[in-house]
């Protein structure tokens, strides 16, 4: 029996908003192994590096400033929960993370065009806008869950091993655990700020390929270039343009006090660099014609 | 082959479109610019000459001394449009070149910049005189002199030109004995100096008492060895602090003559002898008390009216903030505009962070904005001090916050808190000769003494107290935290064998956690005379301690350290035993102060500017989208002339026919005519069958017809509704179009499921089991799509364009990959499915299945419609057979005369033969009653024919146009 349409010419109970709803493509996400294993990582990976500290000991208490930040942090990693958690994060921040949220946003659309499913998402018809704003909203969603993950597994096993102290940081003194909660909190929305970047191009080419291996490769490594280009004092002042110069200003949250004018700075960037890369990619995928 | 012609084969020739050459163009026009911009070399506006003017200077005005200057012209300055002029001094021990900076800001706001080498340093003749009137001073007034001449300083009268005096240390005691003996100086900036070179040189912080101070012997030997240094090598002093930082290594051999002593080097015999006596007994005696002073401002200031704007800096231990509070008191008693402010950095600590830099400039240039330029309201006489308040995390530098308070409140403070110290009396011994000798702070290292205040925990102080040399006196742990500002105070009680004691009292901060700091590493040091031998018997001297900028944590201890030894300061050489006590009370004193807010607050509004300008856009867009939506889809008529696709009302002639195509072309960029004219009607029953070879369009008129591609020109219309991508019409019609898409993880019924969950309508809605009774998978339904093989995916690919049984159905090569029992089912499902106003369009080489299954076929080649019709329309009205006989010329004969239309013989006993309405039984009966052997009848594939003669045969080249 025909079906009754209705004015818009639709089949009868369809409605553009009704396709592919949030929870719909979360569940076609869900499902997947890449998510799976994603997410099972950002659990793992503390637990194997409190492991690694226990094999670690005590032998490690050279001093000296020079060698940065880094083994800075490395070295009071075990006074506490909170250093733990902020310890697992810097060591993820740089690389571990951008490649997630280049895993999430840059397979998305990429891994539906080669497997032959998008044509047919298209064909329900989903609008195309719709089909995009849905998708990335899991996306983003599956990152920041993943991060979540990551620092509140980090924080858990951490507090569990070495206990609840205070923050100490290497130059700033101790904060009282409270606000140092607070911070680190601050530490991570800032992070994904800043990772909205790396969605944002990854998802731009997760609609331009149709490889996924394209998209996720490429958004990495345009974001270590930007990372090599930003290390290049000689480009003075051009390096301000570029979109991980303010990588490392959630540092800021760790001085006494804090020190919020680089974050600000670096979250305009952020905001910036994504909205034009999602716009690019709105305006490309409206327009193109699909051909997976 | 040629090596150019592998390169061209490899190389990508993308074709220069108008498009893209414009984009490229764009692209590489702002990189040239961005690098241009960042590269571009940019001109000084001002000129630099640098020149020896000679001055007649000494006591009576007839020595020619030679100076070596540099004088920065404006390049806007000229006789019509005249600038005021600034004198820039440098610091002791440097040159000229220590201000070039400085000199190079100011000519670029449009002053005229007259720097020099002060006499007895560097290039410049004459000796050291220490800022003497009689000779430096002499020196600047024959400089402003000179400056009065110039056509393009600007004049408040003849001979008096509108001039600032702007120096630090040296160059800032200048500036104050200047503005004292020269009225024609209209506003000075002294940075870092002094007031009384006695209260300096020979500090004495214990209050009520007469005797003579204590000599800073480290600070007196650093300058003192900086001039004496007759013969070294160029000027540049180590440190860019323009003032104080680290003397140089002196002045080169300017004055010829006699060979200079070498225990004076360039300083005048007068000072050379008395820092020779006072070094040796640590006293000054009244003539060398006179000259220290006839070279400081403490003799003049009642004399300066030019506006005064003073910073200090609280890390200075040669001219701590005492000074620079003597002078500011003493100045604003004339009634002269007088602005303190201090910052974190000094002589020992440098230039300070880069907020206290700033904020110096800033004071600095409105000071002379206005009184030299008289641009802007006069400056506010609040006060400004800065604390260091941690470390920045970010740049591993030290970070200073900014506080402002309304009036100057001297080194008392508005307000004061008393703590308590408390302790028993107890012995300090007096090394002799002063070694070892506790220290307090280098001089001139700047970082050491602002890290050790600075630092909330964890680093090392530089201070360091020998034992068995002080005495130790604590406070109970601070309840709340308290903000010093200015000089706290406190009570000493000494008693001394020889009657005599110096002693330097220090207030530290102590942590319980990380241990103790000594603010600004400064002592006050206290001669005390007139002591008992007897502790009982001694009464209580007030020392003043050192103004400071401090913030004492609650839970930290006072302590106050009576030492008996520095190393910075000469103490008594015989080695002695006091007994003191420091208890009572420390006064504290504290301001009222409001913090600085930082320039770079404005980024917040910016970056909430734009988080709320997001926000719209994107509500903004949503709505935009659901609109067009709406309006695509025909609910209401839009003759909006400016859309290019003009979305038209529902075309009602045609709302009960499933599919009509009109026009359809697509033109790919390259110019590539994939489609160049296709129309075909689908109507309700009908299974049509769209044929043509490789390349003629066919899958790309499917693709349009999904929704997939835009057509260059043409419409599509399903059931009246104009068919464009995201046309909700689209959810009538169902497709297969080049194979199946699934999700390779799931199972097929979890794809089913999930694609249907997907289209938002309702489950009851998708008629599942029919599909999946269309499917056949049997078990199958539940394992991983990925087990599939191609024909199991091709069946569930055209269950799932089934779901919801769509009244229009797509297929592109349905039966690809299925045995012949499925594609005799097929056969039958799609039959079936054309009933109940269902309509069905399959395009398919397969020209057997095509013909037992469609009811209409259009036939395309190299994007045309080249026939369409019902099958047996394009077949043709006569069916051929083929006959295999034994006797062909008997048979054709036979089969002649029973009225077929044409028998042609193919050889090999074959022939053709075109029944003309004929049925085959009444010709093979024909054929046997004449006694010919019929072997074989066949009908002829009939579509097979039409389809090659339509086509012309030439399959070859049939993807090029």
């Amino acid at each position: 029996m025909a079906a009754v349409s209705t004015v818009d010419g639709g089949a009868a109970r369809y409605r553009p908003t009704g396709t592919l709803t949030f929870r719909t493509e979360l569940r076609r996400q869900a499902t997947r192994r890449r998510t799976q294993l994603s997410l099972g990582f950002m659990v793992i990976l503390p637990l194997v590096i409190l492991v690694a500290f226990e094999f670690g000991g005590n032998n490690n208490r050279r001093g000296g400033g020079d060698r940065g930040q880094f083994a800075a942090l490395a070295d009071i990693a075990q006074s506490g929960g909170l250093n733990f958690a902020l310890f697992t994060l810097l060591v993820s921040a740089s690389f571990l993370l951008v490649v997630i949220v280049a895993l999430f946003c840059g397979d998305t659309i990429a891994s539906e065009a080669s497997w032959g499913s998008l044509r047919y998402l298209l064909a329900v018809p989903v609008p195309r806008a719709r089909l995009l704003g849905s998708k990335l909203l899991v996306s983003l969603l599956y990152s920041l869950v993943a991060l979540i993950l990551l620092t509140g597994v980090a924080l858990a096993a951490g507090t569990a091993r070495y206990g609840w102290h205070p923050l100490r940081t290497t130059v700033a003194g101790d904060i009282a655990a409270g606000p140092a909660l607070l911070r680190l909190l601050g530490i991570l929305g800032y992070l994904a700020i800043t990772l909205l970047v790396v969605a944002g191009l990854a998802f731009l080419l997760s609609v331009s390929t149709d490889a996924p291996l394209g998209a996720v490769g490429g958004a990495v490594l345009l974001q270590i270039l930007s990372s090599i280009l930003d290390q290049i004092t000689a480009l003075g002042s051009l390096r301000v343009l570029l979109p991980t110069h303010y990588a490392q200003a959630w540092l800021g949250l760790l001085s006494n006090p804090v020190q919020t004018d680089d974050m600000v700075k670096g979250a305009i960037a952020a905001l910036l660099y994504a909205t034009l890369f999602f716009a690019l990619a709105w305006r490309h995928f409206l327009r193109k014609d699909v051909v997976s | 082959m040629p090596l150019s012609t592998r390169l061209r084969r490899i190389l990508p020739s993308p074709r220069l479109t108008r498009r893209r050459l414009v984009a490229g163009g764009l692209g590489f026009a702002v990189i040239v610019g961005i690098v241009a911009w960042a590269a571009w070399p940019s001109t000084p506006d001002y000129r630099v000459s640098d020149q020896t003017i000679t001055v007649r200077s000494g006591p009576d005005g007839n020595s020619p001394i030679a100076l070596d200057t540099s004088y920065f012209e404006p390049k806007s300055a000229s006789a019509d449009h005249q600038a005021p002029a600034v004198l820039l001094a440098h610091g002791f021990g440097g040159t000229k070149e220590d201000v070039v900076q400085d000199a190079e800001d100011l000519a670029d706001r449009g002053y005229a910049v007259l720097t020099w080498t002060a006499e007895g340093f560097g290039d410049s003749a004459g000796q050291i005189h220490l800022d003497s009137p009689d000779w430096e001073v002499k020196d600047a007034q024959g400089l402003v002199d000179w400056l009065a001449g110039r056509p393009e300083v600007l004049l408040d009268r003849p001979g008096d030109p509108r001039v600032a005096a702007v120096g630090g240390s040296y160059g800032g005691g200048l500036a104050l004995m200047l503005a004292g003996y020269d009225k024609r100086v209209d506003a000075i900036v002294p940075q870092i100096t002094w007031h009384d070179l006695n209260d300096a040189f020979l500090p004495q912080s214990a209050t009520g008492t007469d005797a003579p101070g204590v000599f800073k012997k480290a600070w007196a030997g650093l300058f003192f060895g900086s001039g004496a240094a007759p013969t070294s090598a160029g000027g540049a002093s180590a440190g860019a602090v323009a003032g104080g930082g680290l003397p140089g290594t002196g002045g080169a051999p300017g004055q010829r003559g006699a060979a200079p002593d070498p225990s004076c080097g360039r300083f005048a015999k007068d000072l050379c002898q008395a820092y020779l006596s006072i070094a040796t007994t640590g006293h000054a005696d009244d003539a060398q008390r006179a000259l220290l002073e006839r070279s400081s401002p403490a003799s003049i200031d009642n004399r300066i009216t030019a506006p005064t704007l003073l910073i200090q800096g609280q890390a200075d231990s040669l001219f701590p903030l005492s000074e620079a509070d003597a002078n500011a008191r003493a100045i604003a008693a004339n009634g002269t505009p007088v602005r303190v402010a201090w910052f974190t950095g000094g002589h020992d600590g440098g230039l300070g962070p880069q907020s206290d830099q700033d904020r110096v400039k800033y004071l600095t240039l409105q000071w002379l904005d206005h009184y030299l330029l008289h641009k802007g309201s006069a400056p506010s006489d609040s006060f400004t001090y800065s604390r260091l308040a941690g470390i920045d995390a970010n740049t591993d530098g030290l970070v200073a916050l900014g506080y402002s308070v309304d009036q100057y409140p001297g080194l008392a403070g508005q307000s004061t808190t008393a703590i308590t110290v408390a302790g028993p009396p107890q012995p300090a011994a007096n090394p002799p000769d002063g070694t070892p000798g506790a220290l307090s702070t280098l001089p001139g290292a700047g970082a050491l003494a602002g890290l050790a205040s600075a630092a909330g925990g964890g680093s090392v102080s530089a201070t360091r107290d020998i034992p068995g040399q002080h005495a130790d006196f604590y406070s109970a742990p601070l309840e709340s935290t308290v903000d010093v500002v200015g000089a706290p105070s406190v009570r000493v009680r000494a008693a001394s064998p020889t009657g005599e004691a110096v002693l330097f009292v220090k207030l530290y901060d102590v942590d319980p956690k990380s241990g103790a700091t000594l603010p600004d590493g400064l002592v006050a040091p206290i001669n005390l005379t007139g002591l008992p031998a007897n502790f009982a018997d001694a009464t209580p001297v007030t020392v003043r301690l050192p103004g400071i900028v401090h913030q004492f944590q609650s839970g930290h201890l006072l302590r106050i350290t009576v030492a008996t030894s520095d190393q910075g300061y000469l103490t008594p050489a015989a080695p002695t035993v006091y007994t003191v006590a420091a208890d009572g009370d420390v006064t504290l004193p504290t301001v009222h102060s409001a913090p600085i807010a930082s320039p770079n607050i404005i980024w917040r509004f910016v970056l909430g500017g734009l988080v709320v300008l997001l926000a719209l856009g994107l509500a903004v867009a949503i709505l935009l989208g659901r609109r067009r939506g709406t309006r695509r889809s025909g609910a209401q008529p839009a003759l909006d002339s400016r859309n290019k696709r003009k979305d038209h009302a529902v075309r009602t002639d045609l709302a009960d026919i499933p599919l009509v195509v009109e026009g359809l072309r697509k033109e790919y960029g390259d110019g590539f005519v994939a489609v160049s004219t296709v129309d075909f009607t689908v109507h309700r029953g009908q299974v049509v069958g769209l044929l043509g070879p490789n390349g003629a369009g066919k899958t790309t008129s499917l693709r349009v017809l999904m929704g997939l591609t835009r057509p260059t020109s043409g419409e599509i219309h399903v059931f009246g509704h104009r068919l464009v991508p995201g046309a909700p019409v689209l959810s009538r019609l169902g497709a297969l179009v080049e194979g199946p898409g699934f999700l390779p993880h799931l199972s097929g019924l979890a794809n089913l499921k999930l694609f249907w969950r997907a289209t938002g309508r309702p489950e009851a809605d998708a008629r599942l089991d029919e599909a999946l009774d269309i499917a056949g998978l049997g078990d199958a339904i539940h394992r991983k799509v990925k087990t599939y093989s191609h024909g199991m995916k091709q069946r569930l690919a055209i269950a799932q364009a089934m779901l919801g049984l769509p009244e229009v159905l797509v297929l592109d090569e349905p039966t690809d990959g299925l045995d012949p029992p499925q594609i005799a089912e097929m056969r039958r499902v799609l039959r079936r499915y054309a009933t109940d106003g269902r309509a069905v369009l399959v395009s398919s080489h397969l020209l057997a299945e095509v013909e037992q299954t469609c009811t209409h076929v259009v036939v395309v080649h190299k994007g045309e419609v080249v026939a369409s019709g019902p099958v047996d329309d394009i077949i043709g009205d006569s069916p051929s057979v083929q006959f295999d006989v034994s006797d062909p010329q008997a048979a054709s004969e036979v089969l002649t005369r029973t009225g077929v239309r044409s028998v042609v013989g193919e050889g090999g006993g074959t022939l053709v033969v075109d029944l003309n309405g004929t049925s085959r039984a009444d010709a093979v009966a024909a054929l046997v009653r004449a006694g010919v052997g019929v072997d074989r009848v066949v009908p002829r594939r009939r579509l097979e024919d039409a389809f090659l003669s339509l086509v012309g045969g030439d399959t070859k080249a049939s993807g090029e146009r």
